[in-house]
C-alpha cells in the first residue's frame, strides 16, 4: 500500500504542478516543464484525474486497515509531547537509537499522523476544486474557490516537504529501505503491546 | 467490448490442451513474474531517460482517455439537477468579464447582428431559425454567478438572457434526447449533456451587467451555465442542434475532459 500510495502520490504532485502553472498563484513561482507529467494542462489533467483515484481507492483500503486491525492504535499512538521533545534531544546529540525499526519514535509517529492527515485534507480541498458547485457545502468551507485552490496547494507543499524528509531520512538509515521494500520484520503483537 | 467465442466448425470443442500449461505452471509463473519486474525496470529507466516521452505512448494516452470516459460518467452520476450554484451580489461583479478563447482578443471578428441568425437542427420540433431581435423579446432572467476556468482563475459574472430550458421546450426540442451541441461563427463548437441545459442555471444570454453583451464576450449570443467549467460555455453561437451523437467540443477534442462539470 505505501509503494501504490507513493506512486500515485508522486503522479498526482507532478502533473499538479503542471496544472498549477497554467494560472500560478504566486507570480514569481513557477514549475520548471521539465519536472511535470503531461503533455500541456490537458495530459497533466487527465494524469491528475486517473492518479486520484489510484490514491483515493488505496488511501481508503489503507485507513481501512489501518483502523481495523488496530495498526494505528498500536504503531502511532499515543504521542506525548515530552517523548517528541526527548527524540528530538536525542536526535539534536546524534543518540537516536535505530535498533527496532519496528517501532516509531516519537517525531516519527508525529510526522506519520501528519502526513496522514495533511494527505485527507488535501482529497477534501481536492474535491472542493474539482466540484465547487456540485459540493458548494462543502466547497464553503474553504472561503472562496482560491481558497479551495490556496489549500490545496498548501497541502501539496507540505507533502512535498513531508518527503523529502522522510526520504532523507530513510537513505540516513539504509536498513530501513530494505524494511519498506520488504514490508519489513515480522512483528510479534504480544512484545509490541507491551510498549 | 469482448465478446463470447462464437460456435464455429473450425473451433476445437474442447479447446486446446492445457495440461501442458498446468504441468509447468510454477515456470510460466516465475517468467511473468520475472517480465513484470523487467518491464517495471525499464519503465523506470525510461521515464529518467526521455523525460516525459513515455506519458506520450499509444497506451498509456489509451488509459487516459478510457479513465476521463469513466471520469464523465462519475460526473454524470454527481451532478445535482436541482441543486444551484452559489450566487452573489451585483456588488461582486466584475467589469468588464475576463476574456477566454483560443485566440487573443485582439483577433475577435465582431459579429453583424443585421446578418447574424440562430439555425436549429436536430431533434427539434419547429426548426426556423431566429433573428437577434425574437431572441431579445423572449423572456429574461438574471443570474450572478462564478465563473471558473479550467486554467485555475474565477470571477463572479452578471449575465442575462432566455433560461435555456424554456427555449428548448419553446422549439419543442426532444428533451430526452442525450447531447445539445453548438456551432460558433469562429469556428468554435461544443456540446453538454441534456441534464446540464436543462438545469435552472442555464442561460442562453444576451447581457452582461444588464448591458447588451460585447463582442469579445460572445455578442449577440452565448451559452452561460453555473455548473461547467467556462470553456463549456461557447460564445457567438450560430447554430444548436439536440442530438443523441456525440460531438465533442474543440478543447475537449484536444484531450480535455468532456463533462467538465464543476
Amino acid at each position: 500500500m505505501h509503494w501504490v500510495n507513493a506512486l500515485a502520490m508522486i503522479l498526482m504532485i507532478l502533473s499538479g504542478w503542471a496544472i498549477y502553472n497554467d494560472s500560478v498563484i504566486f507570480g514569481w513561482l513557477h514549475i520548471p516543464h521539465w519536472i511535470t507529467i503531461g503533455a500541456g494542462p490537458e495530459g497533466a489533467l487527465q494524469w491528475h484525474y486517473f492518479a486520484m483515484w489510484i490514491l483515493m481507492i488505496n488511501g481508503l483500503c489503507y485507513l481501512v486497515y489501518g483502523f481495523a486491525t488496530g495498526r494505528f492504535r498500536r504503531k502511532l499512538l499515543p504521542i506525548y509531547p515530552r517523548d517528541v521533545i526527548a527524540t528530538v534531544r536525542d536526535a539534536m546529540r546524534f543518540r537516536l537509537g535505530h535498533d527496532d525499526i519496528t517501532h516509531y519514535n516519537a517525531v516519527q509517529k508525529l510526522l506519520y499522523v501528519g502526513v496522514i492527515a495533511v494527505i485527507i485534507v488535501q482529497v477534501i480541498s481536492g474535491f472542493a476544486v474539482w466540484k465547487p458547485v456540485q459540493l458548494s457545502e462543502l466547497a464553503v468551507l474553504f472561503g472562496s474557490f482560491q481558497g479551495a485552490r490556496l489549500v490545496h496547494f498548501i497541502g501539496m507543499a507540505l507533502i512535498v516537504g513531508f518527503l523529502v524528509v522522510h526520504v532523507m531520512l530513510a537513505v540516513t538509515v539504509p536498513k530501513t529501505i530494505g524494511a519498506m521494500l520488504t514490508g519489513g520484520p515480522v512483528v510479534d503483537d504480544d512484545s509490541n503491546d507491551k510498549h | 467490448m469482448h465478446k463470447a467465442p462464437s460456435r464455429s466448425l473450425f473451433r476445437p470443442k474442447n479447446g486446446v490442451d492445457q495440461s501442458v500449461l498446468q504441468e509447468h505452471k510454477a515456470l510460466v509463473d516465475d517468467i511473468n513474474r520475472r517480465k513484470i519486474l523487467r518491464g517495471a525496470v525499464s519503465l523506470g529507466a525510461l521515464t529518467m531517460l526521455t523525460g516525459c516521452d513515455v506519458t506520450r505512448s499509444d497506451a498509456v494516452q489509451s488509459v487516459l482517455k478510457r479513465v476521463s470516459q469513466f471520469n464523465d460518467r462519475v460526473q454524470a452520476a454527481l451532478f445535482r439537477p436541482d441543486h444551484l450554484a452559489p450566487t452573489f451580489s451585483e456588488a461582486e461583479v466584475v467589469k468588464p468579464p475576463r476574456f477566454n478563447a483560443y485566440y487573443d482578443i485582439e483577433d475577435i471578428v465582431p459579429i453583424d447582428v443585421a446578418k447574424w441568425k440562430l439555425e436549429l437542427a436536430g431533434k427539434i420540433e419547429n426548426k426556423k431559425s431566429w433573428t437577434a431581435q425574437e431572441i431579445y423579446a423572449l423572456p429574461e432572467q438574471e443570474w450572478i454567478i462564478r465563473h471558473v476556468c479550467v486554467e485555475g482563475w474565477d470571477y463572479i459574472g452578471q449575465w442575462s438572457g432566455v433560461n435555456f430550458r424554456l427555449f428548448l421546450e419553446r422549439i419543442g426540442a426532444d428533451l430526452t434526447a442525450k447531447y445539445v451541441s453548438f456551432k460558433c461563427a469562429d469556428d468554435y463548437y461544443g456540446s453538454i449533456d441534456m441534464a446540464t441545459a436543462l438545469h435552472p442555471q442555464t442561460i442562453l444570454a444576451t447581457k452582461y451587467a444588464r448591458e447588451p453583451i460585447t463582442d469579445p464576450f460572445g455578442f449577440p449570443l452565448r451559452l452561460r451555465t453555473a455548473t461547467k467549467l467556462g470553456f463549456k460555455n461557447p460564445k457567438w453561437i450560430t447554430a444548436i442542434e439536440v442530438t443523441n451523437e456525440y460531438r465533442g467540443g474543440y478543447w475537449e477534442d484536444r484531450g480535455f475532459n468532456w463533462f467538465a462539470g464543476i
